[in-house]
């Protein structure tokens, strides 16, 4: 009897550690976040740095309050995640039918081998005014830029993994006379998934840089449109802005896909 | 004309460097109930010939026939059981059960009835919804045979289905399957390593000697063995003199 007494203490003692610790994260996290604003607010008072490249948090703050009170900016933010919603979707799943077909043709795959290098080495972005020109100033070549910088690395990655399948499984369909098709299905595919998933991860982040780039380039609607309008008006609190805005909806994006990927392990074990 | 018939089989490996050769001349027969086991060292070519008797591979010498036909023509006549497991982990241990009726599109409610009752026979019903992750090896050695038996296989090819398993397992394990497959009176070929195991669970061993594989010499399993199963195989009188017989043959392989 004593000495369970004495564990539940110990462990009592433990749990409490683990939440001291957790506590304290978190304070220093909010302090940190308070240090930044309120070190920019000052710095930018006393003009210890240029106000007018610098901007303040008060000058956003007021700023993003004008934007949502005349509806503006939602229809920015609207214009972006839609663009890079569509090429993360479109780049990943073009990438993944790209690696099956090199999968199946372990032929096609070898001859297709340097081209791959070659294409998965050249900055995508690169590639902007060409699409401008082909599609046309708009929603499809800024579309198109979010899916061309994540299509390449998701195939090599999702070949890769497709090729690292445990060939016992194989083995195991084989012996039951499986079709090529059939052992993609049931060995190949499921057991890459994972893999496939993490390369959402990556891939939410490229998305985000070809969609961004490409509103530099052409449009004159979202969140890439408001910095390079911004920074032509030399308006840097409307620069500064869209940039937290999008660090916001990208870091929303990212968790959303960290928690799909967590589902999906769930599932497995 | 038997079962199995291996005649004159040799097969060679090609690499960019060499040609090696794994298995030389093999000459075999196996009859229709038979439990034939394939001893011998590592690298002597056993799991190759399994292959080419499975049909996953043709001999570049020599022909084999199962049934009176060419084991790539046929279908779910031969059942095949890996080192390890291999259940699938993305499915339920029913899904990995079904595998392979859904495989060869021999799903229906009859099939399905026959894998589940298997299943039961083993005592993983309960288990049934589960992942193949939340079962002990042992348990999961028993899915694959249910995975193995569910298509009806006339002859099972094991390639040392329990070396990957604890020794009390592996001995309970033994059992569970020769009485299994003397129930249902299928044909089987065994691969090991285990001189022990040869013994207790086949009517006749082959002994394999390595560089390139074949067929040292062959031992009829006595009598009195046979009809035992293979727990009390081991514990019988005649067991340990012929494991001397057999450890012998295998020490004088290795001198030479």
């Amino acid at each position: 009897m004593k000495i369970d007494d004495r564990i539940s203490s110990l462990h009592q003692n433990y749990k409490l550690k683990i939440k001291k610790e957790k506590r304290f994260i978190t304070i220093c996290q909010i302090l940190l976040f308070l240090a930044f604003f309120t070190i920019w607010e000052v710095a930018s008072r006393r003009e210890w740095v240029d106000p007018l490249i610098f901007s303040s948090p008060s000058k956003i703050w007021h700023l993003l309050l004008n934007k949502i009170s005349d509806a503006s900016l939602f229809h920015h933010m609207v214009v972006t995640l839609t663009e890079t919603a569509a090429g993360f979707i479109i780049g990943t799943l073009a990438g993944t039918i790209l690696a099956t077909i090199l999968w199946w043709s372990p032929l096609l795959s070898k001859i297709l081998d340097p081209y791959l290098v070659v294409l998965n080495a050249l900055p995508k972005v690169a590639l902007g005014p060409i699409l401008i020109v082909a599609l046309g100033p708009g929603f499809t070549s800024i579309i198109t830029m979010g899916a061309v910088v994540s299509v390449i690395i998701t195939t090599i990655v999702v070949y890769t993994s497709f090729r690292e399948v445990d060939p016992n499984y194989l083995k195991v369909l084989q012996t039951f006379g499986a079709t090529r098709k059939q052992i993609f299905q049931e060995a190949v595919f499921p057991s890459s998934l994972p893999a496939i998933i993490s390369t959402l991860k990556v891939n939410v982040g490229l998305s985000w840089v070809g969609v961004i780039v490409g509103e530099y380039l052409v449009s004159n609607e979202g969140l890439g449109y408001l910095i390079i309008y911004g920074f032509q008006v030399f308006d840097f609190t409307l620069v500064l802005m869209s940039l937290l805005i999008i660090a916001v909806l990208a870091a929303i994006m990212y968790q959303a896909v960290a928690v799909l990927e967590k589902l999906t392990a769930k599932n497995r074990n | 004309m038997s079962f199995v018939e291996i005649d004159h089989v040799s097969h060679t490996y090609f690499t960019p460097e060499a040609a090696f050769e794994a298995v030389h001349n093999i000459q075999m027969t196996v009859e229709e109930g038979e439990f034939i086991s394939l001893l011998g060292p590592s690298g002597c070519g056993k799991t190759t010939l399994l292959s080419l008797i499975a049909g996953l591979m043709t001999p570049t010498y020599g022909t084999i026939y199962v049934d009176g036909q060419h084991p790539k023509n046929l279908k779910n006549t031969i059942g095949y059981m890996l080192q390890q497991d291999y259940l699938f982990p993305w499915k339920t241990i029913e899904q990995n059960v079904l595998l392979g009726l859904k495989v060869m599109k021999q799903l229906n409610e009859t099939s399905k009835a026959n894998a589940l009752s298997l299943l039961e026979q083993m005592g993983l019903k309960n288990v049934r919804n589960q992942t193949p992750r939340q079962l002990s090896g042992g348990m999961r050695q028993r899915v694959a045979l249910v995975r193995t038996l569910a298509v009806n296989p006339k002859l099972l090819l094991l390639d040392e289905p329990f070396s990957a398993l604890d020794y009390q397992t592996k001995l309970k394990l033994e059992d569970l399957v020769f009485q299994t497959l003397k129930s249902f009176q299928k044909t089987a070929i065994l691969v090991t390593h285990d001189i022990g195991e040869a013994i207790c669970m086949s009517d006749r061993i082959y002994l394999f000697s390595k560089g390139p594989g074949r067929i040292h010499k062959v031992f009829e399993v006595p009598d009195e063995l046979r009809s035992l199963s293979p727990l009390e195989a081991r514990n019988h009188l005649s067991f340990t003199p012929f494991f001397q017989e057999i450890w012998k043959e295998l020490e004088s392989l290795e001198n030479r």
